[in-house]
């Protein structure tokens, strides 16, 4: 098994769920209605949960405390996609960005519960419910409100078109797609890229909103290249543990 | 969190002589029995004014009170911390929600309560009008507020009215929760390296005046109690439980080392009591009015969150909503 190729595709997922996570937890005591506010906060403690979780599979190959790992990163080292990064804009905003981010998200882990690589699998396996919900919330919501009213169809319309080409940059390859996929790890981005989107059309197909055109996706995060937006997300994140980071908070 | 909800502000007394006497009699009589009264039973008008103004001001609390430690959860240090402070806020905006669930059992519908909040009608508590400047601050709120909190909403549950208690009963289980979570924190900075101890008493010293104000007026100068207690809707004076606060808390602050800022504090062994200098009651006065350091952003913040959100529950309006409860 190729161990550069194994980290490069944790650190991938982790950073994700790390700063999407974060991201979401933004939305405590900001919510349109407090139903939402504990559902985007229950969300984020997923994300954060098994960020750590896959942080502590790689402390456990060999890379640093997942503490350290977390807060001590700056944006350069990251490989989040870069629609995670995004500020949350309004709540169509990060409600699309859920949706988008969450279908993968679920297909993703599904497809790890047959890893080759058993903690990976232990894991997929174990958060499995916890997706099921992610899903299922989007899904109500986005059809929900994908079919309601004038203002809210024309601002999800509008939230898709936006992120859509950020969408296409979470299957950014990897370097190490083929011994990914021949080791039997994951069966690879394109792979997954095809049911996601197959899925999205599915229920897309349900409300009143369209497909965006086809468009170039937003590349670079799986490489270290972020938007303006991530380092002082990762400032906030660490302002506190910086101050010393040997203490014991 | 968070509030006690009768520390804040009391219904009009009058318009008692009004009511049927007989029904006053026996309703005064269930509770006298430990009844709960229920949402269909009968009850005086000022009963269930006070009441909805009691709960509503208590769900506004754990509403408001999100906001100064919510800002902390995206610079919590670890994710041990990171991970205990998102579900701890996520429990107090629950607890608003089962509140605001209770206090509309009386009649008034959450819409109008959150209206009443963001126009500056109704209060919520005090303490959460003072800004939290530092990480430790927010390690004051998990512990400390809370605890306070725990002491009235300890004496709320065996209350009068049924919806009210047993939210309360689901709250306060929630509660010790956070009071570990919130010890825990301050443990480690007490014990922690020299600039962590420094934070966390300069913390003490800042929220030590607002702690003391927290459960409200001293009982020599708060009127109108004596009904409110016979119903059973106040259930503890004020000085009993800021008494009873000062009894389990003082000795474990000063446990850890710290210190509070009142040279007079000490507990009357002849009596049992705690003696203290009195806080400053007009600076209570003017910030519970609306004059304190964080009173308009919290507001506004609020304000800003309900427009952002009213094209969403707009939406909800139209056929088909369904909610996706979390699993936890
Ligand atoms: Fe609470
Ligand atoms: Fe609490
Ligand atoms: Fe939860």
């Amino acid at each position: 098994m190729n161990q550069t190729a194994l980290k490069e595709l944790l650190y991938k997922i982790a950073d994700d769920q790390l700063i999407l996570g974060h991201r979401n937890s933004e939305w405590t005591g900001m919510g349109p209605l407090l139903e939402e506010d504990i559902a985007f906060s229950s969300m984020a403690q997923d994300k954060v949960g098994q960020s750590h979780a896959i942080y502590q599979i790689l402390h456990e190959i060999g890379e640093g405390e997942p503490d350290q790992v977390a807060f001590m990163r700056n944006a350069e080292q990251f490989h989040n996609c870069q629609m995670v990064e995004l500020p949350n804009g309004e709540y169509d905003f990060s409600l699309m960005r859920h949706f988008l981010y969450d279908t993968a998200e679920a297909i993703r882990f599904d497809m790890l519960t047959k890893s080759s690589y058993e903690p990976l699998a232990l894991l997929a396996k174990k958060i499995q419910g916890e997706l099921r919900y992610h899903t299922m919330h989007a899904k109500t919501w986005i059809k929900q409100l994908g079919t309601a009213t004038e203002e809210s169809k024309s601002r999800l319309q509008t939230s898709f078109n936006e992120l859509f080409p950020y969408a296409l940059g979470m299957f950014e390859q990897s370097p190490y797609e083929n011994d990914i996929i021949a080791d039997g790890i994951f069966p690879g981005e394109e792979a997954l890229k095809e049911k996601w989107m197959a899925r999205v059309e599915e229920i897309i197909g349900q409300t009143d909103l369209k497909m965006p055109e086809v468009s170039e996706a937003k590349l670079g995060g799986r490489k270290g290249e972020h938007t303006e937006y991530l380092q002082p997300l990762l400032d906030e994140m660490s302002e506190v543990f910086k101050i010393d980071p040997t203490a014991d908070w | 969190m968070y509030g006690g909800g009768n520390t804040f502000e009391s219904a009009k007394f009058e318009g008692l002589e009004n009511e049927d006497p007989q029904k006053l009699a026996e309703f005064e009589a269930r509770i006298e029995r430990g009844e709960k009264i229920e949402p269909s039973d009968w009850m005086p008008k000022l009963y269930r004014k006070q009441l909805i103004r009691m709960i509503e001001q208590h769900a506004h609390s754990e509403i408001i009170g999100a906001l100064p430690e919510g800002t902390w959860i995206t610079r919590a240090p670890g994710f041990k911390r990171k991970l205990a402070l998102m579900a701890k806020v996520q429990d107090e905006v629950g607890h608003a929600q089962l509140l605001y669930s209770a206090a509309e059992t009386l009649g008034k519908p959450r819409e109008a309560m959150i209206d009443d909040l963001i126009t500056g009608k109704s209060k919520y508590s005090n303490i959460f009008n003072y800004p939290a400047f530092t990480w430790a601050d927010s390690c004051f709120i998990s512990w400390l507020v809370d605890a306070g909190a725990i002491v009235n909403q300890l004496a709320n549950a065996r209350g009068s009215y049924g919806p009210y208690c047993r939210a309360l009963d689901r709250i306060c289980a929630e509660e010790s929760f956070h009071l570990k979570y919130g010890h825990h924190c301050v443990i480690h900075m007490a014990t922690g390296s020299e600039k962590q101890r420094e934070m966390m008493q300069a913390a003490i010293n800042r929220w030590w005046g607002p702690m003391m104000h927290f459960f409200g007026p001293p009982d020599k100068v708060s009127v109108h109690t004596e009904v409110l207690m016979k119903w059973k809707v106040k259930m503890a004076s004020n000085d009993d439980c800021r008494n009873q606060f000062l009894d389990m808390y003082v000795p474990k602050i000063w446990e850890l080392g710290l210190t509070i800022p009142d040279p007079n504090l000490k507990k009357n062994e002849d009596t049992g009591r705690w003696e203290y200098t009195e806080p400053d009651w007009e600076e209570f006065k003017r910030v519970i009015n609306g004059d304190g350091p964080c009173n308009k952003e919290r507001l506004a913040v609020r304000r800003t969150a309900e427009e952002r959100g009213a094209w969403v529950r707009k939406a909800l309006l139209a056929p088909k909503t369904e909610y996706v409860a979390p699993l936890a």
